[in-house]
């Protein structure tokens, strides 16, 4: 009991005094997690929106295999990343393995399927209500597309921190293709799991209480920002 | 106005078929531009499935929709229909009407003129900068309105406009109506209201479960229609008893 308690006061002290590790490791894991979440909605939002709207065939496979990735388990999408950047893999010569990028792409794989996904189901249901609209007024599929993403805004935020949630919380890609490098690819969740392994427990707790603020914070932004953004929206 | 009409509208023999029920039964019709169409019928007639196959937004099972004046140019980009339930766009009154004109590639200078002109004419010029979505229903409905009216269309579909509105939203919207009639936009609109199709009507056509029963002058149609089902209608009694599945009312 008094092992946990001293975790805890020794953890509250990392955190207090802005440890320098602490900070970094910090850092790092929401430049990260920011950027593949960023390049992963660029990608996700136009992609999920444009299986909502357009019929083509193998559409029905897609929405499936868009639906199953999004339970990708990290460690098989970092094992394969793993290969494709290792130095025999056919990305080697690149030589990003145990970087940063190596844990970007990673994360993007991961995000993206879900951004997707969870976009085509919002623009769906949108799309119901604003087709014969839109097509009144004469909209290109571009315009119509562009349209339904902006007022489809808040609920796509939505889909956006669900992906943000996964990409920081997750432990098994960025471990495999960054290797947790002390100063280099040290994050939250593997700095975590490390510093457990050794029986550090404060660094890892205080790691641990960062990570829990961290994802409370950007819920409250997202809720503040939701408010401003739904202005627009029907009484 | 110098571009030419893209009227007359022409359907021959157009039936609509969903779920292997038929829809609309083989309509055929001719209009042209001036008088006012008012397409009348109860619950249930085929008068939205009507206007929107006009419009193009539905094709039909059998049978063509033809505008004979388009001349190799697209009907759509000259015409405008206001929906039973606009949908508008979650941005500003001004900007739902500029995403519209946007869509005719209206240069942006001339779009500020136009929003401008259009939501005064609708009485919604203090609205410009709210949100759309904020509007009252009988609000959004002028609107969309002033949506169609900025972008100055041939021909106007409007399916039911005042169907949930008070007197005095209704009375604004068919002053709306007359107005842009006025300026040379063709009004082809359906309703339930007998009272709205006496006092907007220049022609009227009549339709019950999916056929086109009767197409007159309103003077004529009002005074006394051809039809029994379109007498029967204007008399008030309701067409219930063709229903073979409802019970008829009792005297």
């Amino acid at each position: 009991m008094t092992d946990i308690a001293e975790a805890f006061a020794a953890a509250f002290s990392l955190v207090y005094h802005l440890d320098s590790d602490l900070g970094e490791i910090v850092l790092l894991s929401l430049q990260v997690s920011v950027g593949a979440v960023a390049v992963a909605s660029a990608v996700g939002l136009p992609l999920g929106a444009a299986v909502a709207l357009f019929r083509f065939p193998g559409r029905g496979a897609i929405v499936v295999i868009l639906n199953a990735l999004m339970g990708l388990p990290p460690v098989v999408v970092g094992l394969v990343v793993y290969l494709v950047l290792s130095r025999a893999g056919p990305l080697g010569v690149l030589g990003l393995l145990f970087t940063p990028t190596a844990m970007v792409i990673a994360q993007v794989l991961l995000v993206t399927p879900i951004i997707a996904a969870l976009a085509r189901q919002v623009i769906e249901d949108l799309w119901v209500e604003y087709e014969e609209q839109l097509r009144s007024l004469g909209a290109t599929p571009r315009r119509a597309l562009m349209a339904l993403l902006w007022d489809g805004r808040v609920s796509l935020l939505t889909a956006v921190l669900a992906g943000f949630g996964r990409a920081i919380a997750e432990v098994g890609a960025v471990m495999i293709v960054g290797g947790n490098i002390d100063h280099v690819t040290r994050v939250m969740t593997t700095a975590i799991a490390l510093e457990v392994s050794k029986g550090d427990l404060a660094l890892a707790l205080g790691l641990g209480i960062v990570l829990v603020a961290l994802s409370i914070a950007v819920s409250a932004a997202a809720a503040l920002l939701r408010g401003t953004l739904a202005q627009g929206r029907p009484r | 106005m110098t571009v030419p009409s893209i009227l007359p509208l022409e359907l021959r023999a157009v039936s609509f078929e969903r779920d292997r029920q038929r829809l609309l039964k083989s309509v055929s019709m001719r209009v042209a531009s001036g008088p006012k169409t008012i397409i009348m019928g109860p619950n249930g007639a085929g008068k939205s499935l009507l206007l929107r196959l006009c419009h193009g937004l539905i094709a039909p099972s059998e049978g063509t929709v033809l505008w004979h004046g388009a001349a190799g140019r697209d009907p759509l980009r000259f015409q405008a229909m206001v929906m039973q339930r606009p949908v508008m766009l979650r941005r500003s009154v001004a900007a739902n009407i500029d995403f519209a004109l946007s869509l005719r590639r209206i240069p942006r200078p001339e779009r500020r003129q136009l929003i401008a002109d259009a939501l005064e004419r609708t009485g919604l010029g203090a609205f410009a900068r709210v949100p759309a979505r904020v509007l009252s229903f009988g609000e959004q409905q002028r609107l969309a309105l002033a949506r169609s009216w900025a972008l100055h269309p041939q021909v106007l579909f409007l399916d039911e406009p005042t169907a949930n509105l008070d007197p005095a939203a209704t009375h604004v919207i068919e002053g709306v109506i007359e107005a842009m009639a006025e300026e040379g936009t063709k009004i082809i609109m359906t309703t339930h209201d007998l009272g709205q199709a006496r006092r907007l009507a220049d022609e009227v056509m009549f339709l019950h479960r999916g056929r086109l029963l009767e197409h007159a002058a309103a003077g004529t149609f009002f005074a006394g229609p051809q039809n029994e089902l379109a007498s029967a209608f204007l008399r008030g009694e309701l067409l219930w008893w063709e229903r073979r599945e409802l019970t008829p009312p009792r005297a």
